[in-house]
């Protein structure tokens, strides 16, 4: 499961250390959207979160990609603590933020000469072009954004962001404001381009299928406010998935119902089940909905020093409907 | 199938020219009562109660003087005496100089104001109170202080178009929108490259605006200006032309100042329509 990538329990390239956000009202006092978030990730990881609206999922993103600060708690990323945004870590936001004035081609040289600030014209234009020519627009560096469809668009903000060649990349519903076809096509292209270069992806969605068709490991969270992560959903199809068979694979619908059934019930009465199972923050159950008994799902401890094999055997949480755990066995 | 819409409104605006033409034709063509007077007194009267004759001149008399100042634009007989060319070249000289002098100052602060919260609230109380002031009123106070008549016209142009400018600038630079903010932000880009990089050119439809106001509120104000300040400059001329009582050459500039401001206008639009972005 874990093929050509290292554990994210010894490999923390991204740690989110207990994070919390707040917000504070005049006169009501103060809210709290998220709380006490522990999250490692392995490099050259994708890793999806879904949870309702107002969960606080953007602003986990946003406290990633820096623009955005925790109340409480700290992200460390390649072992250092991050302190505002970063040209290592690239956002593609959902409504792919092109500067209307300038070209395809200038909105990409634009994050290039950002990077390399002295890099001479040329340059400049070979890098872009490249990542232009890798999302597919050859042809159409001279147009405007306006000029472009939704697809298109997405398209350049996907190159202006791998352009710049960080060391992360963080998307925010990238897909969400596209048509079923073009949603399909930029899936698959952001799935090659991240297994061909390595990148280590962190992507907000709301859909499920294409969680379970770009994750690694798909992260639930519970609704806001107070929301916490409530489960880290280890994707056990294999890595290499091709959009025609993904849905056929034995596995597929056990890990869909799975997080269906999170998003529709368990995810209003979390606070029931952490009563009840004691729930460690540090240490959200990692779960592998329809794999084999044999193997044991391991909670995804960030920090935590102690082991607790006690809760890590709590965690497996199995899919509601059996029987499609027997499809997965079979 | 019918004539395109732009030949249609020509077509209108023709007939409607030539409609007022006529009525203006008729109603100075004169034909009042003439008062039988003794020789020597008629030599007093004007040729209203003499002849009979409109004391308005009518449009051939306008057109007549018009193609004589186009003729000969630029001659200078003196200080009392100069070609309708010379007069405007002086107010636009002006208008530019007071002009350009608001924008380098108008811009720069007006950034400022859009992009922090605290200088725009800490200027807002001054802008409040010294916007809703007439330029003419700073008049006395500039010609005392500059002791220069032709630079406190400079002067009232520059004030009275710095507001728009002023104002549309902050406007459009705190509308910036944050999206493309939080990519400069990512591509941490520094406070200098994103003000001529992002702000810049995303408010700049904004700061165009404001310069269109303004080139046409100083093109308003430059021909009270100088009929305060005299000497040269068309509003000078007009004002001089009233104490001569040619009203032919009144109506004359009237028009040239129109025609001026609409030039005017038209240049600051088709710059507006360079820096202006589809979305």
């Amino acid at each position: 499961m874990t093929e050509g990538r290292t554990d994210p329990m010894t490999d923390k390239f991204i740690s989110i250390e207990g994070i919390t956000k707040r917000f504070t009202a005049p006169g009501s006092g103060s809210t709290i959207v998220f709380e006490e978030l522990w999250l490692s990730m392995a490099r050259g990881e994708f890793v999806c979160i879904i949870g309702h609206s107002g969960c606080g999922k953007t602003t986990v993103l946003n406290i990633l990609a820096g623009l955005d600060v925790p109340s409480a708690g700290a992200v460390i990323v390649d072992n250092e603590a991050i302190e505002g945004p970063s040209l290592d870590r690239a956002v593609i936001f959902q409504s792919h933020a092109l500067l209307p004035w300038l070209t395809v081609m200038g909105n990409v040289t634009y994050a290039v000469s950002s990077k390399w600030r002295f890099m001479s014209k040329e340059n400049l234009h070979r890098q872009a072009q490249k990542f232009i020519d890798l999302v597919g627009l050859t042809g159409a560096e001279h147009k405007r954004p306006s000029e472009l469809s939704g697809g298109m668009k997405q398209r350049v903000g996907i190159a202006r962001a791998l352009s710049i060649e960080p060391k992360i990349m963080l998307m925010d519903e990238p897909f969400s404001a596209l048509d079923a076809l073009t949603r399909g096509t930029l899936q698959d292209e952001v799935r090659r381009i991240c297994t061909e270069t390595g990148q280590t992806v962190f992507m907000i969605t709301h859909d499920v299928d294409e969680a379970i068709y770009l994750a690694d490991r798909v992260l639930l969270m519970t609704n806001g406010p107070n929301a916490v992560l409530a489960e880290i959903v280890e994707n056990p199809l294999p890595k290499r998935r091709r959009r025609e068979d993904v849905h056929r694979h034995p596995l597929y619908y056990g890990v869909r119902n799975h997080i269906i059934d999170f998003l529709v019930t368990r995810s209003k009465n979390f606070a029931g089940e952490m009563r009840d199972k004691n729930f460690d923050r540090r240490a959200v159950p990692m779960v592998r909905p329809g794999a084999p008994p044999g193997e044991p799902a391991r909670p995804a401890s960030s920090d935590t020093t102690d082991p607790t094999p006690a809760a890590a055997a709590e965690a497996p949480v199995t899919p509601a409907r059996p029987g499609l755990i027997q499809g997965g066995r079979a | 199938m019918s004539a395109p819409l732009w030949l249609r409104a020509a077509v209108v605006s023709v007939v409607l020219f030539i409609a007022f033409i006529l009525a203006w034709h008729v109603a100075t063509r004169g034909a009042g009562p003439v008062a039988r007077m003794d020789p020597e007194y008629a030599k007093l009267m004007g040729a209203t109660a003499t002849e009979g004759k409109s004391a308005m001149p009518g449009p051939l008399e306008v057109g007549a003087k018009l193609w004589e100042h186009l003729q000969h634009p630029f001659y200078d007989n003196g200080p009392n005496d100069k070609g309708i060319g010379i007069q405007l070249a002086y107010s636009i000289a002006r208008v530019t100089a007071g002009y350009l002098l608001a924008v380098a100052v108008a811009i720069p602060i007006g950034f400022l104001i859009g992009m922090s919260p605290l200088m725009s609230r800490a200027l807002d109380p001054f802008i409040q109170v010294l916007k809703p002031i007439s330029p003419l009123a700073w008049m006395p106070l500039a010609l005392y202080t500059i002791k220069d008549s032709s630079l406190s016209s400079i002067f009232v142009i520059f004030i009275c178009s710095v507001w728009p400018m002023l104002l549309n600038t902050a406007f459009g630079v705190a509308a910036v929108r944050k999206e493309w903010l939080n990519v400069a932000r990512t591509l941490e880009v520094g406070t200098f490259r994103r003000a001529f990089t992002i702000i810049l050119p995303a408010a700049a439809p904004t700061i165009l605006t404001g310069m269109r106001i303004s080139i046409g509120i100083a093109w308003l104000v430059i021909v009270a200006a100088e009929m305060l300040v005299g000497g040269t400059g068309i509003g000078y001329f007009v004002w001089n032309e009233w104490n001569n009582l040619s009203i032919t050459n009144v109506i004359t500039a009237i028009l040239v100042i129109g025609i001026i401001g609409m030039l005017l206008d038209q240049i600051l639009a088709r710059i507006t329509r360079l820096v202006t972005f589809p979305e």
